[in-house]
C-alpha cells in the first residue's frame, strides 16, 4: 500500500444531510469516491477542493490545506477540477481556454508543457475552435487538459463521463488511462459506475448516506463481504491476471493469476505477456462441491470457502472463496447455501459462468 | 444662430455620456451585490434602485431639489467642501441624471450577472483565478451584452430626460439646456420648425439605438447557438 499522501476530516450538515468522514489516502494512482447518487460523495470532493465549506481539517502531501482557523481559498490550492458540467469559457477558443489555468501558475511551477497536454489528450486539430462547437467527448477533453495545465499535485474528477453517451464514454476512457499511467499525482475520481471504477481505480472509497463505508486498494476491497456494499447486481471482483497461452482454433485465450487461470475469448488488444484487469461478478460465479465437466461452462476453478455472509438482497447469501490467494464473490440464493452446507475452509468448486476484460 | 441650435445638442451628448460612465461605475457593484447576495436587505434595495421607474420625474426632481439646495444635508455637505450648490449647474445634471437612470443600468447588468452559471466562477477559482480576476476574466466577458444593453438604455434614457432636469436644472444656456428642454422652449415661443428639426432628429436617434440594440443581441444570441 502506498503511503499516506491526503488526509481529509470533514464534517458538515445540511437539512436532511450529514457528512462525517475520515479519509486516508495515497500519494498516487486513482482513487475512487464511489457510491449511489445522493451519499455524498460529490459534496466531499468540493470540500477538499474548498468550493465547500465544511467543518474539518485536510492536509496534502504534507501542507495543510484547511484546520482549525486556516482555510486555503480554492484558488490557492494547488488542485485541478473537472467538473461533470465541463464549464468550458464560451468566450474564449480551446487555446484560451487551456492557457486559462496555465498562465495563472508562476513559470517556475509549470511541470506540464502546454504541447504535451494537447498531444496526451489529442487536441491538435481543435484548438482554434470555439466550445459551442465541439462534440461532448471533446469538451471533456479540454476541460481534463486544462485543469492538467495548471500542473496540480491533487487531480479531482466529479463523475466526468456522466454526461456523456456510451460512445463518448468508451473515446475518453483511454485518455484517463494515459493520464493516469503518464501523471505522478495522486487522482480523486467521484463515480456510481462500477465499469468506471473497475478500469480505472486503484483504490476506492465508498460511500453511503454521508458516511465512509470501507476503504482501501481496490481488489482487496471489493472482495470483502463484511461490509453492507449494497453493490447488489455489481458485486464481484477483480481479477489481475497475466496472458501466457491462447488456443488459435478457438479464439480463446488463457489468463493465469495466483491460484488458476481463466479461459476468456481472445481480444486483439492482449498479446502474450500482457496483464489485464478482470471483472467476475458474484451473480456469475456458482459453487458446486464436486468437478462437473459434463457441462457447458468453460471456467472451473478449485477453491476454498473462505466466508458466507447474509447478502442485502433477502433471499440470498454472498460466499467470498479463495483460489490460492485471489479472493471471488459468488452469490447464491440463501436456499442453495443451506443445502451445500458452506463452512469455511470446505473444498469447492467454482464454475464461472462469464468473466470480463475491464482494460 | 448655427451655435444656440448646436448647443443643446453637445451638451445633450456630454451629460448622456458622462452620465452612463459614472452609472457603469457605480452600477457594476450594485448590480453584483443585487444578483450574488442573500442579505435581507437584497430587496428593500432592489425596490429602491427600481423607484425611478415608477416615480414622476417631477417627484425625483422635487427631493433632489431639496436634498441638492441651501438646506438639504447634500447641499450643505458640497458646500463646505467649498463646491457649492449643485441645482442650476452641469455637475447637477449630472448627479440627477444618474439617480434617475439608475434602474436602467442596475436591471440589464443584474440579468446578465444572475444568469451567469456559478459553476463557471468555481471553475475559474479551481485555474487560480482570484476574485478580481474572476470579475475581469470570466464575469465580464460572459455578462458583456448586459454591458452593451445598459449603457445604450441609460445613454437613450439620459437623452430623453426631461422633466428632472426642468426641476433641478432649469434652462440655462450652455449649462443645463439639453434638448427636451431647448425643444419645450421652441413649441412655447411658436418656432415650430426648430422644433421639428430637433424633435425629428431625437425620433430618429432613438430609432437607431434601438434597432443597433436588437441588431447587437440578436447577433450574440445566434452566437451562443453557433
Amino acid at each position: 500500500m502506498n503511503p499516506t499522501a491526503i488526509e481529509a476530516r470533514f464534517i458538515c450538515r445540511f437539512p436532511g444531510f450529514e457528512l462525517d468522514v475520515d479519509l486516508k489516502l495515497p500519494g498516487n494512482g486513482i482513487t475512487a469516491l464511489f457510491g449511489h447518487s445522493g451519499c455524498g460523495k460529490t459534496t466531499l470532493l468540493r470540500c477538499i477542493a474548498g468550493l465547500q465549506q465544511a467543518h474539518g481539517q485536510l492536509s496534502v502531501l504534507g501542507t495543510p490545506w484547511q484546520k482549525d482557523n486556516l482555510f486555503r481559498p480554492v484558488h490557492q490550492r494547488p488542485l485541478a477540477y473537472v467538473f461533470q458540467e465541463t464549464h468550458l469559457f464560451p468566450h474564449l477558443s480551446v487555446r484560451r481556454n487551456l492557457t486559462f489555468g496555465q498562465r495563472r501558475v508562476p513559470a517556475q511551477d509549470r511541470q506540464i508543457r502546454f504541447d504535451d497536454a494537447v498531444s496526451w489528450l489529442g487536441l491538435a486539430h481543435l484548438l482554434e475552435r470555439m466550445p459551442a462547437r465541439l462534440s461532448g467527448g471533446e469538451r471533456q477533453r479540454v476541460a481534463i487538459a486544462r485543469a492538467i495545465l495548471t500542473s496540480p499535485r491533487l487531480l479531482l474528477m466529479d463523475e466526468p463521463l456522466s454526461a456523456l453517451d456510451q460512445s463518448s464514454k468508451q473515446e475518453i476512457l483511454p485518455y484517463l488511462e494515459r493520464l493516469r499511467d503518464h501523471l505522478a499525482i495522486p487522482m480523486i475520481y467521484v463515480s456510481h459506475s462500477t465499469s468506471e471504477v473497475a478500469r480505472l481505480a486503484n483504490h476506492i472509497v465508498m460511500m453511503d448516506n454521508g458516511h465512509v463505508i470501507a476503504q482501501g486498494p481496490l481488489q482487496e476491497t471489493l472482495a470483502r463481504v463484511d461490509q453492507p456494499f449494497r453493490l447488489e447486481e455489481d458485486a464481484g471482483v477483480l481479477v489481475q491476471a497475466t496472458l501466457d497461452a491462447l488456443d488459435e482454433p478457438w479464439h480463446l485465450a488463457r489468463f493465469s493469476f495466483d491460484g488458476g487461470s481463466l479461459w476468456l475469448r481472445q481480444d486483439p488488444r492482449f498479446r502474450h505477456g500482457d496483464q489485464a484487469r478482470i471483472q467476475v461478478l458474484a451473480r456469475d460465479v456458482s459453487i458446486a462441491l464436486t468437478e462437473h465437466r459434463d457441462q457447458s461452462i468453460q471456467n472451473l476453478l478449485p477453491a476454498r470457502v473462505d466466508h458466507v455472509e447474509t447478502d442485502v438482497t433477502p433471499g440470498t447469501t454472498l460466499v467470498r472463496l479463495l483460489a490460492g490467494n485471489t479472493p471471488f464473490l459468488s452469490r447464491l440464493t440463501s436456499r442453495s447455501a443451506a443445502q451445500l452446507a458452506l463452512t469455511p475452509g470446505q473444498p469447492v468448486w467454482l464454475q464461472i459462468k462469464s468473466v470480463a476484460l475491464v482494460d | 444662430m448655427l451655435e444656440t441650435y448646436w448647443q443643446p445638442v453637445w451638451l445633450t451628448l456630454k451629460l448622456a455620456s458622462l452620465t452612463t460612465l459614472v452609472l457603469l461605475l457605480v452600477g457594476t457593484p450594485i448590480a453584483w451585490w443585487l444578483a450574488r447576495s442573500r442579505h435581507w436587505l437584497r430587496q428593500p434595495i432592489a425596490a429602491v434602485v427600481a423607484l425611478p421607474l415608477v416615480l414622476p420625474p417631477t417627484v425625483l426632481g422635487f427631493y433632489l431639489l431639496l436634498l441638492l439646495g441651501p438646506n438639504g444635508w447634500v447641499g450643505q455637505l458640497t458646500e463646505r467642501l467649498g463646491l457649492g450648490l449643485l441645482p442650476f449647474t452641469f455637475e447637477g445634471l449630472v448627479v440627477a441624471s444618474v439617480i434617475y437612470s439608475l434602474p436602467f443600468t442596475v436591471q440589464p447588468l443584474q440579468n446578465a450577472f444572475e444568469s451567469i452559471r456559478e459553476g463557471f466562477l468555481e471553475t475559474a477559482a479551481t485555474l487560480r483565478a482570484g476574485p478580481w480576476d474572476r470579475f475581469f476574466f470570466v464575469v465580464i466577458p460572459l455578462a458583456r451584452n448586459g454591458f452593451i444593453t445598459a449603457s445604450v438604455l441609460t445613454f437613450a434614457h439620459t437623452i430623453g430626460e426631461f422633466g428632472v432636469i426642468l426641476m433641478i436644472g432649469g434652462n440655462i444656456p450652455g449649462e443645463t439646456k439639453v434638448l427636451s428642454v431647448a425643444i419645450y422652449d421652441h413649441v412655447e415661443s411658436l418656432e415650430y420648425t426648430q422644433a421639428h428639426w430637433l424633435a425629428a432628429g431625437m425620433v430618429a436617434f432613438s430609432f437607431i439605438v434601438l434597432v443597433t440594440l436588437y441588431v447587437l443581441n440578436g447577433r450574440a444570441r445566434a452566437g451562443a447557438l453557433r
